[in-house]
């Protein structure tokens, strides 16, 4: 018998001297069969390429996210939410923790994690490249993008690598709170006075654009899908992410009598798809490039926190020498 | 009760599907790793499904005193972070009752 922890640093216990057409057969037949995959476990070099790529890129957008929320915790307009808000935020950066132990798995320590993202040339959802301009602006963000994101992660909760399905179960039970503390926002902006409505009705203006973005661009731009989908590492296409979250949404921002800033949005009774005006794509690349209005904004914040936080670590590392007392 | 008569004792961790977490289900006595973890083979998954086990030497876990349990204690109303703390639908339903909304689209509804 072969002992191991799994967890400090993952060695394949089923690499066995086969050739990787024939490893390849097995693990493809494990993901079909339902089953997960483990650290421990033989996986192709692309998967595990495309998952550290994916899981990081998702924890730093935990992190980033957090921040124009947190803009507003001094201006929340009463106590409870500024508690809500609060407890939103600090929820958002333990899932960037969560996500992170993931990718760390997959064998990318913390510390390169992290530098990639101070030194700006890791990525993060684009949507968090926008200004938060009105407290309406933190409710759309808390309804619809914690809406988009739960969409996406009761997905990827299905997904065929282990450590990112048990991370998510975790991340999905926290995020129902966003999204409801999101939609009361709304809901308490929508049935009040005419300026609290067009309040609202502004923020979802500038909003809805970046959220239809959210999804990442259209299937035909995509080139690995198949093989990401038969792996489980996607489990819908963004275009199909994207119909959904029209289906469950769409219908409730109408009800609290907004309308949404796309003229061509409708659900087409024949296809039962939704048309839509899709978001302008090039933008959309230049803003991931660092060209939007807040990213070079979000990482001088995070570079900030870092650098404040030095003296944590080094009081950590001290810590480190001394010993815990076991019980008995 | 003092006792070196006795090996150490490992905690098991049981695992009964694979991608499930690993569940801590009782411990037992062993020299060695190798011997806990056939020792807990035995003693746990004699018929319980199980896919994998952990053990860990009971003296590597640090636990908090129980008399520390207060800090666990919410001092104030925590509903604020919970999705049950937000009745958004009847709020809906109440504010649509008063025509305080006014739907955009006809087909707008649960
Ligand atoms: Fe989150
Ligand atoms: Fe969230």
């Amino acid at each position: 018998m072969t002992l191991m922890n799994p967890l400090v640093r993952p060695v394949i216990t089923d690499d066995d001297g086969r050739s990787e057409d024939e490893k390849l057969v097995t693990f493809e037949a494990r993901v079909a069969a339902g089953e997960k995959i483990e650290p421990t476990d033989w996986m192709p070099d692309r998967y595990r390429q495309q998952l550290i790529r994916m899981v990081q890129n998702h924890g730093n957008s935990e992190i980033v996210g957090a921040l124009p929320e947190r803009e507003w915790i001094p201006h929340a307009p009463t106590f409870k939410r500024k508690l809500a808000l609060t407890a939103k935020v600090q929820d958002e950066v333990g899932h960037a923790q969560l996500l992170y132990r993931v990718v760390e798995t997959l064998g990318k320590p913390r510390e390169v994690i992290i530098e990639e993202l101070l030194n700006g040339t890791a990525k993060y959802s684009n949507v968090f490249n926008y200004p938060p301009e009105t407290w309406a602006d933190v409710g759309i963000i808390a309804w619809l993008i914690d809406a988009a994101a739960i969409i996406r992660q009761m997905l990827l909760r299905e997904g065929s690598y282990g450590p990112y399905s048990r991370a998510l179960k975790r991340i999905c039970y926290e995020e129902s709170f966003h999204l409801k503390h999101g939609h009361d926002i709304c809901v308490t902006l929508a049935t009040g006075t005419q300026f609290q409505r067009d309040m609202l009705q502004d923020a979802l203006n500038r909003w809805w654009n970046p959220i239809v973005g959210f999804f990442g661009p259209p299937d035909r731009a995509s080139v690995h899908t198949d093989e990401l989908m038969r792996w489980r590492v996607k489990l819908k296409t963004n275009d199909a992410i994207r119909q959904q979250f029209f289906d469950q949404y769409v219908p409730r921002i109408w009800e609290l009598g907004l309308s949404i800033p796309d003229p061509e949005l409708r659900k087409d009774d024949e296809s039962g798809r939704w048309l839509y005006t899709e978001p302008d794509w090039e933008e959309f690349k230049r803003v991931i490039k660092g060209h939007g209005p807040c990213n070079a904004e979000r990482i001088a914040v995070r570079r900030l926190a870092h650098e404040e936080g030095e003296w944590v670590r080094r009081a950590l590392a001290a810590a480190a020498n001394d010993q815990a007392v076991p019980v008995q | 009760m003092d006792s070196d008569t006795q090996w150490v004792t490992w905690e098991v961790l049981h695992q009964e599907k694979r991608g499930d977490p690993h569940v801590h289900v009782g411990s037992v006595h062993a020299p060695n790793a190798e011997m806990a973890l056939i020792l807990a083979k035995e003693q746990f998954a004699r018929r319980q499904k199980c896919v994998n086990l952990w053990v860990v030497p009971t003296v590597a876990i640090v636990s908090m005193p129980y008399d520390d349990a207060d800090i666990f204690e919410a001092g104030t109303d925590k509903s604020y972070r919970e999705a049950w703390g937000y009745k958004v639908r009847e709020r809906v339903r109440a504010a649509r009752e008063l025509d305080r909304l006014d739907p955009k689209e006809d087909d707008a509804g649960e």
